[in-house]
């Protein structure tokens, strides 16, 4: 130890260098080791790590973690292929190329005595360098060509799913059966906040999934509602931007039943992180079923919102209590105070505590050019009722006016008042 | 501090006029990206101009015409096709109405941009009448129907089997509050 | 022959003549109009941004360093990621390259300066401008700017605060001072290269910063236009991006790229001819295939017009457009890959030494390398659905910009310091920055390739269990990365404050060039008469 140590020291990796004296003798080989070995250890680094990835991709708890998924449709498996298959290329051009420089680092190094050679170029060598690679993606190109032109082939489907994104949720539209959703993230904000401990779903969590039947042509149109949102579910290798007001088409066919998952992948505001995809696959009879119950569920709510008549001052306030910490306070806070420049307080707030029409209008309809979304078609009318009712009565607003279901049925009917 | 003999005058201003004529390319992506798509019917815009009508029917062959409805969040009109899909045959004229209605007290004017998809059927798709871009006012709570008058031309590639018909209504630019 | 001119030569050629004209103190900094004096300006004023983008960097790594939001709100969060983008693209990088080319650009083809000094004292002091507009948006009500470096629209246009004026500002005098400074390299290289100083003959660090000049020109003043169009369509009613009015979303993406794909390529081919300049002197032997070399910086220049729509393959092009990107983005690789190939056949049966500028050179290779790797991947549009827009994308780039450019910077600061300043920096201190830099660079971007894989996407400050193992690493590795650079800063001052071995002329044994043929330090006036070409490349 002691050797190496003073080896170490006389070599100019720990001392500083003398650069007129390079035509001295030989150097030791200590300047050997003070180079080589972290450069070797770098290379082998290298190595093992390349190694260690392709072990990665044969073992399937390590693969989720480190690797692309290989997915559950036909597609997302040629996607996955493609992706091995060009890693595998660009491993083996770096093994070639890096091995060549790791040698020539070791054995044409001015301490080996020899003197440089002077070669300028050689026509012949760049040529073949410039043609293999040229030959090796023409290779490549052939496949990922196939399999894109299969990807954007979204004739002949069996079902359409129209899918819209917005800050900061999704909404699923059946085109063939009168269902559709707002799908939101359901992890509670105090996870995020860190008060509470993280579930296994953390933000993976959806209130509503989407549900598909395996087996069939499922054809989806994308679009959005006010900035460009994305919508990737890596198990289907699908993901396509939604842009506002245009229509993009993709389609998958899933094999296997599951739940898969899925984030919003453009950048699309404050809560980009927030907007997760939750995608449940059934086979057709167990996805048969789910129709017919969500069309009967549906004919039960409105039933029963029907039915309910007028709500009281507490049901309302406790109501309305749960949707804001849900859907309002992400922007105007638990306390009602908002975000000066930013989201206005709704505490003490004239509209909230005078003027109800413009405050249902508000809730209702939005406000145009602010970040202030329609929840109209987002809440159900109960909801609404509640939510207005709470930030009227909140935080010493205390105007002690209720709103009921029928005021907001006919603002949204647009009946005369 | 110059070398004798050499100005930079001609130099600069050739690279003066590449600066300028990279920024006026700028702008001009704009029109001529439009242009393309009208050529390539890429990006599911549709001619503005009124087609012709067809003149021969393929009965050999049903398409599915989608129609899609999305509203603006500041313009709070309920907006939906009369029917959700149609089959037609390539080249017959069919007419499907929307029905609009203005859900709030005020006096709106609304816009409907169309997009179709999939892209490259688009130039396929005709219309002969149809409201978009067309400025659509409506009293408080009034409402009414658009039709759109369109076909299928029968030179429609084989691979296509379905065309979605999205619009998107917007609050018009540059509306006044009044009539 | 001018009076002044007259006046000037005469001066110089009296002994002492540097230290007599030399100015001093402040003003000396604002109106100079020496080459070298706005390179070390440019430099320095790089320094400052990379801390300034590399501290943003910490306040993204620290809330991503486990799950949950503990630091930040996410709408400052986006802020800083887009200011960290714009900061270490448009401050760092750029300006490092236009400061390494002031200094070297004159020296190594025989110029007294620039062609047009004042407009380079311009070019310089419009930068701090542009960055204090900038940067003084994170104190304004509402934040900086959030959408992103990219500011796709309508998220940078209806969606965005008022500091979408201030950022578009910005970035328009960002842009004047790089075409100014393009025009000012590419008439120098025309106009005044010493007698004998041939096409074939100049330096491959000229040659690169030759062709990067000609991409500014073309493609500033399309960003120029695009950032116009977002100002408009914020405040003034056009709807350039607004489907409502006619507009589309799509179109903005389109215009952006255009400008930046080949935007990325100038912030690269400058470092290859850094790379150029250094492999040759320490392996002591010619570089291999120069005019190859040349010919490949041509063409990838060339190719990065045609690109552009790669990173728009999810935005619902139709298939014949995805095809065309994705051949042309995969063969831009082969001219990138024949230059490593001739950096590694510069080093093959040469007599290399290992300073610490060959160290950083070899690193490049190496990581720069990785990166194009990553890039010929995601050039594989169906595989790129599942890249495009996680953190997959997110080490590609930071590979090639990090230790791509960054480190061909840093070569070519250690490369050339003792040029600059007549002292030989500390060669052990460089070691130990060049290891902390090397490792802790691939702590930090290596595993992102894993978790973008994985599904995390990027511009998050959340994200899902399975991701924060991976993130806590990246984050140390950020840190460790960030504290190396301080060692940098370390190196950079000692040298100027004088401290050091004193530098001999060549200062290289291997080094060849114009620029080794003066003393070190650097008169303050060179070449007032042109030199003699004796000497090839």
């Amino acid at each position: 130890m002691k050797r190496y140590r003073s080896l170490l020291h006389r070599s100019s990796f720990m001392s500083a260098p003398h650069f007129d004296k390079y035509d001295a003798a030989p150097r030791q080989l200590a300047h050997t080791f003070s180079y080589v070995t972290p450069i070797l250890l770098a290379r082998i680094g290298l190595l093992l790590g390349f190694g260690w990835c392709l072990r990665a991709a044969a073992d399937p708890s390590l693969n989720a973690t480190y690797n692309m998924t290989r997915g559950v449709t036909e597609l997302s498996h040629k996607v996955y292929n493609l992706h091995m298959t060009i890693f595998y290329i660009c491993c083996a051009i770096g093994v070639i190329v890096f091995s060549l420089m790791f040698w020539t680092i070791i054995h044409h190094r001015k301490t080996r005595g020899k003197t440089p050679a002077q070669f300028h170029g050689s026509l012949k060598i760049e040529i073949i360098w410039t043609a293999i690679p040229v030959l090796i993606l023409i290779a490549m190109a052939i496949p990922a060509s196939k399999t894109l032109i299969a990807m954007e082939d979204t004739s002949r489907a069996d079902m359409t799913v129209l899918i819209t994104g917005s800050q900061w949720k999704w909404h699923y539209k059946y085109l063939e059966y009168p269902i559709e959703f707002y799908s939101l993230l359901a992890t509670p904000r105090d996870q995020i906040e860190n008060t509470s401990a993280k579930t296994e779903l953390y933000l993976r969590e959806v209130d509503k999934p989407l549900v598909l039947p395996t087996g069939k042509k499922i054809r989806f149109l994308v679009t959005a509602e006010d900035v460009i949102h994305s919508w990737w579910v890596p198990a289907f290798a699908i993901k396509k931007d939604a842009n506002p007001g245009f229509i993009n088409e993709t389609w998958a066919k899933i094999d296997e039943p599951g739940t898969y998952h899925g984030q919003c992948a453009e950048l699309c505001g404050k809560d980009h992180a927030f907007m997760p995809i939750v995608v449940e696959v059934k086979p057709p009879e167990d996805f048969d079923a789910w129709v017919n119950e969500q069309i009967a569920l549906m004919e039960r709510t409105k039933a029963e919102e029907a039915a309910r008549g007028e709500m009281t001052m507490d049901e309302l306030l406790a109501l309305g209590q749960k949707t804001y910490e849900s859907r309002c306070a992400v922007c105007h806070q638990t306390t009602g105070v908002g975000l000066p420049g930013a989201f206005p307080a709704l505490k003490g707030s004239a509209m909230v505590t005078t003027d109800k029409a413009a405050h249902i209008h508000i809730v209702l309809f939005g406000k145009s050019g602010t970040a202030m979304q329609a929840f109209g078609k987002q809440l159900s009318a109960s909801e609404l009722a509640a939510v207005i009712t709470y930030e009227r009565n909140a935080w010493g607003n205390n105007t002690g006016e209720l709103v009921q279901v029928n005021e907001i049925n006919q603002m949204l009917s647009g009946e005369l008042q | 501090m110059k070398i004798i003999g050499v100005s930079h005058q001609p130099l600069l201003r050739k690279l003066v006029l590449i600066c300028l004529g990279m920024f006026l390319f700028g702008f001009a992506l704009v029109p001529l990206y439009d242009v393309f798509c009208d050529l390539t019917g890429l990006n599911g815009k549709t001619a503005n101009t009124a087609a012709a009508p067809s003149t021969s029917i393929d009965e050999q062959r049903l398409i599915k015409i989608e129609f899609v409805a999305n509203h603006d969040d500041s313009i709070p009109w309920r907006f939906a096709p009369e029917i959700p899909s149609i089959e037609v045959n390539p080249g017959a004229v069919n007419i499907v109405n929307f029905n609009v209605k203005n859900l709030t007290g005020n006096a709106m004017v609304g816009r409907a941009v169309p997009s179709v998809s999939p892209g490259a059927a688009a130039r396929y798709f005709k219309k002969i009448e149809c409201f978009c871009f067309v400025e659509q006012p409506l009293d408080a709570y009034g409402e009414k129907s658009m039709p759109v008058q369109f076909y299928v031309v029968p030179q429609l590639p084989a691979e296509y089997s379905t065309i979605t018909l999205s619009y998107r209504l917007y609050k018009s630019q540059a509306q006044t509050a009044g009539r | 022959m001018s009076q002044e001119l007259h006046n000037l030569v005469a001066h110089d050629l009296e002994p002492h003549a540097d230290h007599a004209e030399k100015p001093k103190g402040v003003t000396r900094w604002l109106y100079t109009t020496n080459h070298k004096d706005i390179g070390t300006l440019y430099l320095v004023f790089s320094l400052i941004m990379l801390f300034t983008g590399g501290s943003m960097a910490m306040v993204i790594r620290a809330e991503l360093f486990q799950p949950g939001l503990q630091f930040v709100d996410p709408h400052f969060f986006n802020q800083m990621t887009t200011v960290h983008g714009l900061v270490m693209v448009f401050g760092a990088i750029m300006p490092a390259f236009v400061g390494l080319a002031n200094w070297m650009v004159p020296l190594m083809i025989g110029a007294p300066d620039m062609a047009f000094p004042r407009m380079n004292n311009w070019s310089f002091w419009l930068l701090p401008c542009a960055f204090l507009i900038l940067l003084s948006t994170l104190f304004m009500e509402g934040g900086g700017p959030a959408a992103g470096w990219t500011f796709y629209a309508p998220l940078s246009t209806t969606y965005s605060n008022d500091s979408t004026a201030f950022f578009v500002f910005a970035v328009h005098i960002m842009g004047i001072s790089s075409i100014m400074g393009a025009m000012n390299i590419i008439v120098t290289i025309f106009n005044l290269r010493a007698p004998g100083m041939t096409w074939m003959k100049l330096p491959l660090f000229v040659w690169t910063w030759l062709i990067t000049a000609f991409l500014l020109i073309a493609v500033m003043p399309v960003l120029a236009g695009v950032v116009t169009m977002v100002l408009t369509d914020k405040y003034f009613g056009t709807s350039f991006f607004n489907a409502a009015g006619g507009g589309d979303p799509v179109m903005f993406q389109h215009i952006f790229w255009f400008f930046g794909h080949p935007e990325v390529y100038i912030m690269i081919l400058p470092a290859f001819g850094i790379i150029s300049s250094i492999i040759p002197a320490f392996a002591r032997k010619p570089l291999f295939g120069y005019e190859s070399m040349v010919i490949a910086t041509a063409s990838i220049a060339f190719l990065s017009f045609i690109v552009w729509a790669h990173h728009m393959f999810t935005t619902g092009m139709p298939v014949a457009a995805e095809l065309f990107f994705m051949y042309t983005t995969m063969l831009i690789a082969v001219p990138t890959g024949v230059k490593v190939f001739n950096w590694v056949a510069t080093m093959w049966r040469g007599a290399m030494t290992f300073e610490t500028p060959m160290m950083f050179a070899i690193a490049f290779i190496v990581l720069f390398t990785l990166g194009g790797f990553s890039g010929l991947m995601l050039a594989i549009t169906p595989a790129d659905f599942q890249y495009q827009d996680t953190y997959f994308v997110v080490a590609h780039f930071h590979y090639v910009l990090v230790t791509g450019a960054l480190f061909g910077i840093i070569a070519g600061v250690y490369f050339w310091i003792p040029k600059w300043s007549g002292v030989m920096y500390s060669e052990r201190l460089g070691k130990i920055h060049f290891w902390c830099s090397v490792i802790s660079v691939n702590m930090l971007f290596f595993p992102m390739h894993f978790v973008g894989l994985a599904g995390m996407p990027r511009r998050i400050p959340d994200y899902a269990l399975q991701f924060a193992d991976l993130n806590a690493f990246i984050s140390i590795g950020g840190f460790l990365f960030g504290l190396s650079q301080l060692l940098f800063v370390t190196v950079v001052v000692r040298c100027m404050a004088g401290k050091g071995i004193k530098a001999s002329d060549r200062v290289w044994e291997g080094a060849k060039g114009l620029e080794w043929s003066i003393p070190s330090p650097a008169p303050y006036h060179s070449f007032q008469t042109p030199p003699e070409i004796t000497e090839t490349r």
